[in-house]
């Protein structure tokens, strides 16, 4: 979806600003939201770009004013009622009001570091040949998804050169709604700088993102 | 308003209600959530310590070392990252399908993701907020040398700046240069020089004496 999150080129946001000696979370609710978002996605059988879409769709005010450990909060409430794990009232009120969803089993503790470590492996075996070649040049579509995409706006209808073959990954935007993997090609594709931001672009820059095959056509 | 107030509701007095508000939301959510049966608390605390003490910057400082020391760990490492940073015994969630770029005085990367945060965690950890915020976010890709200039860093006109976009699963490491100066260094002395910043590209290694 075209949405606040999707930042790349826009102005306006000021400097960035590093916080000396920062710690891994602020405040301990930050921790705590942390875990939940974490130990729930199996139980709540959600997969990761469920969970982003769950962050990103939201109005853009509500998103630019939430820091981000609240979007995540805000994430899991949402992806937890979707699914019938608790009810809005139940979070309002900030008690159990109803009665499990059955057949749902928490994380173990020995099952924690083991999960971690394995974390999700997204490459897929390949059904097809890829479509394009590395050094190909090749434009960007112009879609607007209303759904999930990984497509950013700022290189939309852009050309680019593939740089890298990635083998092929699971498709967020097929994914995120619970239509199975569709596993892609996926490829890092390079912009020259002015291609993407005009002629008064730094002319040292180059930009690259991941593109899975049908976010590109041939030129 | 700043975004720099939003991403740091804790230093300012005025958000301090909101904050407490989100801390008791938390809360109770963690108590029903438990009291249903979805989470068990030790497993919260068991991740939490991971990502607190285990999994964080020195990882991949050990990499970059270790790439500076022994140029064979470099060779695989640039070939097939996600292999040779489990060679060191990083590996999973976040860092799946790892790939490092390396700078050279010809060409500087730098690492963002504009659409969320997606950050190589088994070397990294958790990503700093900077890198998550609306600042970083949009203008890593737009005008990066400004962005370094917020960091301090200028580089020559001529260097090529290359910036990384991380809209899919493979994450990025950035190996920095190795700084002059430091030839015969071992990999325990060089890890020294290696911060994370320069790992995102944000940053450089530290000189020789600036470790002090």
């Amino acid at each position: 979806m075209d949405g606040a999150h999707d930042m790349g080129g826009a102005k306006g946001f000021g400097p960035v600003v590093p916080e000396p000696n920062e710690p891994v979370f602020h405040g301990n609710w930050e921790r705590r939201a942390f875990a939940l978002t974490v130990a729930m996605a199996r139980p709540g059988g959600w997969n990761i770009d469920m969970s982003r879409f769950a962050r990103e769709n939201r109005p853009p005010e509500d998103y630019l004013s939430k820091s981000y450990f609240q979007i995540w909060l805000a994430g899991l409430e949402t992806l937890m009622i979707e699914r019938g794990l608790v009810t809005r009232e139940e979070i309002e009120a900030g008690k159990v009001l109803s009665p499990p969803k059955p057949g749902v089993k928490p994380i173990a503790p020995t099952e924690v570091t083991p999960a971690i470590r394995r974390g999700g492996p997204t490459e897929r075996e390949p059904k097809a040949p890829a479509m394009f070649a590395v050094g190909e040049t090749v434009r960007m579509k112009d879609i607007h998804p209303v759904t999930h995409t990984r497509l950013p706006q700022y290189v939309r209808g852009h050309l680019g050169t593939i740089e890298l073959n990635h083998g092929c990954h699971v498709f967020p935007d097929a994914n995120s709604l619970g239509k199975g993997e569709d596993p892609q090609w996926l490829y890092t594709v390079r912009f020259d700088g002015p291609e993407l931001w005009g002629k008064d672009a730094d002319p040292t820059l180059s930009v690259s993102v991941d593109a899975w095959e049908s976010y590109l056509e041939r030129v | 308003m700043s975004d720099h107030d939003h991403d740091h509701p804790h230093h300012h007095d005025h958000d301090h209600s909101e904050l407490s508000e989100t801390e008791l939301r938390v809360r109770a959510l963690e108590s029903i959530l438990t009291e249903k049966g979805y989470v068990d608390p030790t497993s919260l605390d068991l991740l939490i310590d991971l990502y607190e003490k285990k999994i964080g910057p020195r990882n991949g400082i050990r990499v970059v070392a270790k790439a500076w020391s022994d140029p064979a760990y470099r060779e695989r490492l640039m070939k097939d990252a996600t292999a040779a940073i489990a060679e060191l015994d990083y590996s999973g969630r976040q860092g799946e399908h790892m790939v490092v770029v390396e700078n050279t005085p010809e060409q500087h990367n730098m690492v963002v993701c504009t659409l969320c945060s997606c950050y190589p965690h088994p070397v990294l950890g958790l990503p700093p907020v900077w890198y998550k915020s609306a600042p970083y976010r949009s203008r890593a890709v737009s005008d990066p040398r400004g962005v370094l200039k917020d960091f301090g860093v200028a580089l020559p006109d001529t260097t090529k700046i290359r910036v990384w976009d991380s809209t899919a699963e493979i994450r990025y490491l950035v190996l920095p240069m190795r700084p002059e100066g430091t030839e015969g260094w071992s990999a325990e002395q060089l890890a020294e020089l290696v911060t994370r910043d320069s790992m995102i590209g944000t940053g450089l290694a530290k000189q020789p004496g600036e470790t002090a």
